[in-house]
């Protein structure tokens, strides 16, 4: 697979790698939410953190862990610098066609845009189910 | 590191292709530009010269595998020879004719054979032949029991490859050609990853039909050859093609006087260095392998430990993507397989066959060695491999649930 320079360098250097803690420890924690989606024998398994600060609701820091290809891997990273320092209304913008754009994502390689997109809403809703936020009304559902 | 870097990249996958021994090319060139006859002209001494050429060949040949010059038919390689051999010997000993409301004869082979192999057979069933593929046990040794629990009264052929292109493991050929000439049943092998590489005796082994490349034994490309034996039992294939009638009748066409002669060059170089590259690829690859294995958990040789061929190794790496790893491995030219369907690489059905996939998310690299892997370049293959692997898994939310003590067959994924 031909890929552009940014895929490889955020391949070759993940920015935001890691977590708030295991699992069982970030569970009940209500400043922490957190997106697991993809499953292992399609390829990919994205696993992100959002950090909130609960009282202005901006995402303070985010991190991700990755089990995937070169495309799903920097998708992942891009998705954890683009979401620090935005509200979580804002961080509910980021569309995946933005990652292909700025990543210059190969057509067969889409599905990892996409997949970092289902792993933003995923935080995010975990975030909010746990906050007693109601769902937003653009519930668009993100079926593929 | 303390060693100094090899030149990269490292080519680790002599299983798919070999370079061309120079002594090899020095023998073929005479070939291109002065002894360019056809070894079909018989009036003139251009036609001679290239007849002897490639009677010379022949003989090369046929003594790396124990055989009668004569049993030898050229061919442009393995791929062409199997098709002939399966055809071939199908085609001509079928028990009732195309059309026929009973079946054409029964064959057998495995299901983890090459394509050349499997490929053939699959257009026989649906000519009205009936195939038998037979599942590998989890080490991949087909062994001559299988064999005999898959035969039927109608069967008219076996098939099954002397050692695996992915895997490298080590059929029991001879026992299963001794089992076929008791019972009368053609026998033929796929000998592509075997022949060159590992002592040949087509008498001893009880091999009927044999097919085997020259680009995989250091000779150039788009030559091999078919082994056809000639007395007991006397083998007969229908062709492929029809023409000149060169090769016996087997295979038409104008031969290939500077591949073959380049293909009969490997054959003598390999009968006469054999033995000292199984022993020196034997070590390296125990180096690679302890390397690799003695520093990563979770990573799974594949195929049986003892029965395989010395100079290949197929090494799983769990919680580790494919793609994502071949990247991570850039600097070492091998092949790669995952036993699992991703979108990124399509899954090796040999070692989904062996049941590889049955751990989620694994992948695979295959490492061939050849003549000019030098144990610098092995160490530097350990070192990248440990630390890509090691990369990934920093990464790889999998190995955190894993270690967790998650069981990640149990999670309720959300598939697309």
């Amino acid at each position: 697979m031909a890929y552009g320079p940014k895929i490889i360098d955020h391949y070759e250097n993940p920015r935001n790698v890691g977590n708030f803690g295991k699992s069982s420890e970030v569970k009940d924690r209500k400043d922490i939410g957190v997106g697991v989606v993809g499953a292992p024998e399609c390829g990919d398994v994205m696993q992100l953190q959002i950090k909130v600060n609960q009282t202005t609701g901006v995402i303070e820091d985010a991190k991700f862990k990755c089990f995937g290809c070169g495309s799903a891997i920097a998708s992942s990273s891009l998705a954890t610098e683009w979401l620090k320092g935005r509200s979580i209304e804002q961080a509910a913008e980021i569309k995946n066609t933005q990652i292909v754009e700025e990543l210059s994502l190969p057509p067969v390689k889409i599905h990892c845009s996409v997949l970092a997109e289902d792993a933003i809403r995923a935080a995010l809703d975990d975030y909010k189910t746990k906050n007693g936020i109601t769902a937003p009304a653009n519930q668009a559902a993100a079926t593929h | 590191m303390t060693t100094p870097t090899p030149q990269l990249p490292i080519y680790l996958d002599h299983a798919a292709t070999t370079p061309t021994d120079t002594r090899v090319v020095e023998a073929m060139l005479p070939y291109f530009t002065k002894i360019y006859g056809n070894p079909g002209s018989r009036n003139h001494s251009f036609g001679w010269e290239a007849e002897e050429g490639v009677d010379h060949a022949r003989d090369q040949v046929a003594a790396l595998i124990g055989a009668d010059p004569k049993e030898i038919i050229f061919t442009s390689g393995s791929t062409e020879s199997n098709n002939l051999a399966i055809r071939g010997a199908a085609l001509m000993y079928e028990k009732n004719p195309a059309g026929s409301s009973q079946s054409r004869g029964h064959i057998i082979t495995g299901t983890i054979e090459h394509k050349a192999v499997l490929d053939p057979c699959k257009r026989l069933e649906k000519e009205g032949f009936e195939v038998t593929f037979l599942e590998p046990p989890a080490d991949g040794v087909f062994t001559a029991e299988m064999v005999k629990n898959a035969l039927r009264p109608d069967t008219i052929l076996v098939t099954l490859m002397w050692a695996n292109n992915e895997i490298g493991t080590i059929n029991e050929i001879p026992q299963i050609g001794k089992l076929c000439h008791e019972k009368g049943i053609i026998f033929h092998t796929d000998a592509t990853q075997w022949v060159g590489k590992m002592p040949t005796d087509v008498e001893k082994d009880n091999i009927d039909l044999m097919s085997f490349s020259s680009h995989k034994i250091y000779g150039p490309k788009g030559v091999g050859a078919l082994f056809v034996r000639r007395r007991k039992p006397r083998v007969r294939l229908v062709p492929l093609s029809d023409g000149g009638g060169q090769e016996r009748g087997f295979r038409s066409g104008t031969l290939n006087v500077t591949g073959i002669v380049g293909l009969g060059k490997a054959c003598e170089i390999a009968k006469a260095q054999m033995s000292d590259d199984a022993a020196r690829l034997g070590t390296l690859r125990k180096r690679l392998e302890d390397g690799v294995t003695s520093q990563l958990d979770h990573c799974q040789i594949n195929g049986h430990r003892e029965k395989r061929l010395p100079h290949i190794t197929n090494i799983s790496f769990g919680f580790v993507e494919g793609e994502s790893l071949m990247m991570a491995v850039k600097e070492l030219a091998c092949s790669s397989g995952s036993a699992c369907t991703s979108a990124s690489l399509e899954p090796s059905y040999v070692l989904k066959n062996l049941g590889v996939g049955d751990e989620l998310a694994h992948s695979s690299l295959r490492l061939s060695l050849g003549r000019q892997t030098t144990q610098e370049q092995v160490d530097y293959a350990v070192a990248a491999i440990v630390k890509a692997v090691r990369k990934l898994r920093e990464l790889s939310p999998l190995y955190d649930m894993h270690n967790e003590g998650i069981d990640l067959s149990k999670v309720s994924w959300a598939h697309h």
